[in-house]
């Protein structure tokens, strides 16, 4: 039994550190279900991962301006994915070439300008760092910044909860009774930009979408309304943080890849045996219904 | 109630036209089927009644009513049919208008969301979800949805398309109660049949207007040869019109 609190309990009693990383994780935890979970009902998983990539430069531009500090990092970041985003459906909008290409295309721009920018200045460990995200990195100011995301998050999905979800399920409703979908849209963008920043001071860009990602996709087994499939990937995610930083910690391995492979086994584990749509709930014996 | 009056009304796609100087008057009240072949715009003319598309030329006024206001049903659904959404939140969107980003449902909405949908024959699918119905179940609330928005002008392109005869039967009776209400209605239809026993007028289009008035008069059969041998021209080197028709 000590052994077990030793294990499970003792490394955040202990560490500081510790602490602060389980804090960020669970308030990323938060804020990603919701979102994550819009991103694949508007068949937009892999956009997320494209914008990920996308705020790349702009953390490394902060980098380069005032090295490894949180606000530069942050705001940068903040702005280039949001530059992205907004480049990308601009082009989709007027031209020929669709959105999921423009995106494509302007995300692999910027992170290679990311990638070269940080290795004009730093060095590889930085790179690391900033792709992979460091769990010592999660001070202070980079706890409050993660939380005060996520209560923005949370407030915002509150407040556009309505005509988000109905431009997401049937825009041409929307846009018949005069609703405002396109802001819609581009709000909803802000908040992935947001959380993916957010996400990168404890998980690194390379990383931060994994929260956002596999905890909704995972849950998308499990249930079958919006709020309460973005509760269920709050609950994996909270799960995945926990175990992660603990393995990060035992095994000493990055924090982000261990959080973002629990999760993955979680996802893993739904596509076999979740409730609904699962290979196990498709197979089940027991027959059919008579009406 | 509101009359939709089309003004040497020109619309089209790329500076094509797809409907060509058109002028005439939905009555308030009138219920109009719109019939012509494939390609005659057909869907194209609701959609500018709508004000989805912006005309190439001429006008549409549909006096002091918004067009946010129209009851519109398109042909070709935008709806995410595996969404995670009920039947009865579906249907209660047609209460935007009412309810809004904010609104909160009252008892009496709520009410009325249930009345809408025992209309249209699901009584007991409230918490079903969308992605459970059959086609003929869903276009069923798409029509409870419409009674909710309770609009004075309804436009319904292609409604019967794919959809079985007594959902057809059903759905018209709906049709047939709002024209009662003294609605307008703007129908897309292609059964000749079904457009002589219920509609009082007809709108007989092939991207130029050939005849707009009592359905009898309308669909003879010199319209319709002629509707058939109507060009649907689509030719980029043609010249610019400037032909007005007033």
């Amino acid at each position: 039994m000590n052994s077990f609190t030793e294990l499970l309990v003792e490394p955040f009693q202990e560490f500081m550190f510790m602490r602060h990383a389980l804090a960020a994780c669970f308030a990323l935890a938060i804020g990603c279900a919701p979102v994550g979970m819009l991103l694949v009902l508007r068949r937009m998983s892999l956009m997320g991962d494209a914008l990920s990539h996308a705020v790349l430069p702009g953390a490394a531009l902060g980098f380069l301006v005032s090295g490894l500090s949180l606000y530069a990092m942050t705001v940068g970041g903040i702005v280039v994915g949001l530059t992205v985003a907004l480049l990308a459906g601009a082009v989709a909008r007027a031209t020929a070439l669709r959105e999921d290409a423009s995106f494509a295309a302007l995300y692999l721009i910027s992170l290679a300008l990311g990638v070269l920018i940080i290795s004009m200045r730093g060095t590889s460990i930085d790179l690391v760092h900033v792709l992979f995200g460091t769990i010592l990195a999660v001070d202070d100011p980079a706890l409050i910044l993660v939380a005060s995301i996520t209560t923005v998050t949370v407030f915002t999905m509150a407040l556009i909860y309505r005509p988000l979800i109905v431009e997401c399920f049937d825009p041409g409703f929307l846009r018949s009774v005069g609703g405002k979908g396109a802001a819609m849209h581009f709000l909803f963008l802000v908040l992935v930009v947001l959380n993916l920043v957010a996400g990168f001071t404890a998980l690194g860009t390379l990383m931060a979408v994994g929260m956002l990602m596999l905890p909704a996709a995972s849950a998308s087994f499990w249930a079958k309304q919006f709020w309460s499939a973005s509760l269920t990937a709050a609950i994996i995610a909270v799960i995945a943080s926990y175990s992660g930083l603990l393995l990060s910690f035992h095994l000493n391995v990055p924090s982000g890849p261990a959080i973002v492979l629990v999760a993955g086994l979680c996802y893993v584990f739904s596509v076999f045996f979740g409730r609904y749509g699962s290979l196990y709930s498709r197979r089940r014996a027991g027959g059919h219904l008579t009406g | 109630m509101p009359a939709i009056t089309l003004t040497d009304l020109t619309l089209g796609y790329e500076r094509h036209p797809a409907v060509h100087h058109l002028s005439g008057i939905f009555q308030p009240g009138s219920m109009t089927a719109v019939v012509g072949p494939n390609g005659s715009g057909k869907s194209t003319l609701v959609k500018g009644i709508v004000g989805i598309l912006r005309p190439l030329g001429g006008r549409i006024e549909r006096q002091n009513m918004k067009k946010h206001e129209i009851a519109y049903l398109p042909q070709q659904l935008e709806i995410d049919r595996s969404f995670p959404i009920t039947v009865l939140d579906t249907v209660i969107l047609g209460l935007w208008r009412q309810i809004g980003i904010f609104g909160g449902m009252k008892r009496e909405l709520w009410a009325k969301a249930e009345e809408a949908l025992r209309t249209v024959g699901l009584s007991g699918f409230e918490m079903r979800a969308i992605s459970d119905l059959s086609g003929g179940q869903f276009r069923r609330v798409m029509f409870a949805r419409m009674l909710l928005q309770d609009s004075p002008v309804v436009v319904l392109d292609e409604p019967f398309t794919s959809i079985d005869s007594q959902t057809t039967i059903d759905l018209l009776k709906m049709i047939k109660r709002w024209h009662a209400e003294k609605r307008t209605i703007i129908a897309v239809l292609h059964d000749f049949n079904q457009v002589r026993d219920h509609f009082p007028e007809t709108l007989l289009i092939a991207r130029e207007l050939i005849g707009w008035g009592p359905t009898a008069e309308i669909l003879c059969d010199e319209n319709l040869t002629l509707s058939r041998t109507m060009s649907a021209a689509w030719d980029d080197e043609a010249e610019i019109c400037a032909e007005e028709r007033v």
